[in-house]
């Protein structure tokens, strides 16, 4: 079991994707750490090779070269369901929109993850209390949980799917452009509770977008293109 | 809390998924509809004789000399002679014979000719007896007893006269012989239930001016002189026989097959039924593979509403797959809400089946004699609800796949 204080959230070494296809899109990262409890902004405008980064580091697809480590464990070296679980135990994901199943009771959206991580499950201990007490933390009204999710606005369920990321405390969460739906005023409270939320988990946190503005409020802020050199080369 | 979500989604699709399951309600209410109509009629054959060893007829086909003889269906294409009636009956072999005499009617009902011992040695549904349910039996030359059905379409009550038909679907009436109902028969489910049963000598009675199918011309004889008359009949449709012993029943049967004045059939009414069920067999797998295709029909149509819905819910496959879920989950997703909605229906097709079984059913004996029990569903038809979910558990697969792949093509990335 590596130390959970030492080993970085997300480290990728030498890795190179190669989409299939004839006119097979690569994505080539060297080099790339988050560290354990870090907040990392990564700006790169869409078609800069995010998406494959973010499916990299989650498990969805495999490195052709390289390394990618999550907190410690090499993805390269487990099978699909293994990587599968993995994502499930180790990652909280924040959409862009549409994060929500709008037929499912909030409670359901929020609990979706546990029900494919056992362990993060035991961690989140009672879940029900857990997601009372993160939807009032989120600024959430009492009593959404029985509701179905299709029904708030879309900052709500941005905030759900928040909630949603960060049940069972998982040591990392990645965040595709998770304001951008959002208006300027809802992004900086968006933003501030999700801060919150992370000092009380201890979480690193990786956040993709294309607003530099947000940079401030991050540790760091690293541009997508010096860590990652995409091309269409023909394979 | 996956059962949930699952029903959930199919709840937010309500009107799709709710026309895919009154379909395959539907086509289950018609499977298992033409299973018990099946199960119902073969019962109700089975049950309309017992206690009879041997049934006696001009020579014909057994089984059609089974469906005159106690159906009722069809007619004797000749008779038995009473003088080879009476040898049979002479027969040591022989514990009793009734003799039966058809080819009269009354309104739409056959009259039957027979002795009184006919009442105590007819027996059905496993050797129950037949039971009066108001009046007597056959006392007067003139008495008729009549069936359930009889009695319950005509409104008649014992002490009304019955005028009774020369032939079959005729227009031609016994007039001027006119029997009284001495008594009403207690319903059986039988062919019995719509029968008018009266003297064998009576049926020689009315047939006293008639010749060679046609009435003598010239005034009737009177009702006294007829009393007077010998009427021991010439001939009979058929003879109902119990034997001594069951090991003699081939015997006799032989015995009566080569009988050398007459050419004569012998049918053991069990064996002549399996014929029956031969050639009805054809029919009824006939009708069990139609209404097993509509099912597959049904099905077919479950199948094209989970691939149309396919591209609508790529967004939430990847949020599935961003949860945790792998594509097998998603695979599994898939056939567990076809396996409901099959199940959905089946359940409610059983129901509209019971339902309209339990309305349709005194209509439906009425109208073919065919009383439909209406039980607990039985091994069989829990067999086939559950080979109709588990056909759209294999049904789904297909979609299913296709979503798996798509599922893991997509990863967690689909814009929309």
């Amino acid at each position: 079991m590596p130390d959970r204080d030492q080993t970085p959230a997300v480290r990728l070494t030498d890795v190179l994707f190669r989409w299939p296809g004839p006119a097979g899109f690569t994505l080539d990262c060297p080099a790339f750490e988050v560290a354990r409890g870090e907040r990392v902004l990564l700006l790169g405008e869409s078609g800069s090779g995010k998406s494959t980064l973010l499916s990299l580091i989650c498990g969805i697809i495999v490195a052709d070269r390289g390394r990618v480590l999550v907190g410690g464990e090499d993805l390269g070296k487990r099978g699909a369901a293994a990587r599968d679980r993995l994502r499930a135990e180790q990652i909280g994901v924040i959409f862009q929109q549409f994060n929500l199943l709008p037929y499912a009771s909030v409670a359901d959206n929020i609990c979706l993850p546990l029900r494919f991580a056992p362990e993060r499950r035991k961690r989140a201990g009672d879940a029900g209390a857990q997601v009372t007490a993160l939807c009032a933390a989120l600024g959430l009204p009492p009593g959404v949980e029985t509701a179905p999710a299709g029904r708030f606005s879309v900052g709500q369920q941005q905030r759900i799917a928040v909630a949603r990321a960060l049940i069972g405390s998982p040591p990392l969460i990645v965040a595709d452009e998770p304001t951008s739906s959002l208006d300027a005023a809802a992004q900086d409270g968006f933003l501030t509770l999700l801060f919150d939320q992370l000092r009380a988990t201890g979480s690193s946190l990786l956040m993709v977008s294309h607003d530099a503005r947000l940079a401030a409020q991050f540790d760091r802020t690293v541009q997508l293109a010096d860590i990652v050199t995409t091309g269409r080369t023909a394979a | 809390m996956m059962l949930r979500l699952i029903l959930g989604s199919l709840r937010a699709r309500a009107l799709t998924v709710g026309l895919t399951v009154l379909a395959i309600a539907l086509s289950v209410a018609l499977f298992l509809g033409v299973e018990k109509m099946r199960n119902g009629a073969r019962a109700s054959f089975a049950d309309t004789i017992s206690g009879t060893d041997l049934i006696v007829g001009a020579r014909s086909g057994s089984v059609q000399l089974l469906l005159y003889s106690v159906f009722r269906i069809g007619n004797a294409t000749n008779n038995l002679t009473w003088e080879s009636y009476q040898e049979i009956a002479a027969r040591p072999d022989v514990d009793w014979i009734v003799p039966i005499s058809l080819g009269d009617s009354h309104r739409q009902f056959r009259v039957m000719g027979t002795t009184p011992a006919f009442f105590e040695r007819y027996k059905y549904r496993g050797g129950r007896a037949l039971e009066l349910a108001e009046g007597h039996g056959l006392e007067d030359l003139y008495d008729a007893v009549i069936g359930a059905d009889v009695a319950r379409t005509l409104g008649y009550v014992t002490g009304d006269p019955i005028v009774v038909s020369h032939g079959i679907a005729s227009f031609t009436d016994h007039a001027d012989q006119p029997f009284r109902v001495a008594g009403v028969l207690a319903k059986t489910g039988t062919p019995v239930d719509r029968t008018v049963i009266v003297g064998l000598e009576a049926i020689e009675a009315i047939h006293v001016d008639w010749q060679s199918g046609g009435q003598r011309p010239g005034a009737p004889t009177p009702q006294d002189v007829i009393r007077q008359m010998d009427l021991e009949p010439k001939a009979i449709t058929a003879a109902l026989v119990g034997v001594e012993s069951r090991l003699r029943i081939f015997g006799l049967q032989r015995w009566i097959n080569t009988y050398p004045d007459e050419p004569l059939l012998a049918i053991l009414p069990g064996v002549a039924l399996q014929e029956l069920w031969q050639i009805v067999g054809i029919a009824e797998t006939a009708l069990i593979g139609v209404s097993a295709m509509v099912v597959i029909t049904a099905l077919i149509g479950m199948m094209a509403m989970i691939f149309s819905s396919l591209g609508e819910r790529r967004r939430e496959m990847a949020i599935w797959r961003a949860m945790g879920a792998s594509p097998s989950v998603i695979l599994g997703l898939l056939v567990v809400e076809a396996v409901v909605m099959a199940a959905l229906g089946a359940a409610i097709g059983g129901a509209l089946l019971y339902g309209g079984l339990a309305i349709a059913r005194p209509w439906i004996d009425a109208s073919y004699g065919i009383w439909l029990p209406l039980g607990w569903p039985d091994a069989r038809e829990l067999w086939m609800l559950g080979a109709v979910i588990g056909a759209a558990a294999l049904a789904s697969l297909l979609p299913a796949l296709r979503a798996y792949r798509l599922s893991l093509a997509d990863g967690m990335t689909v814009r929309i």
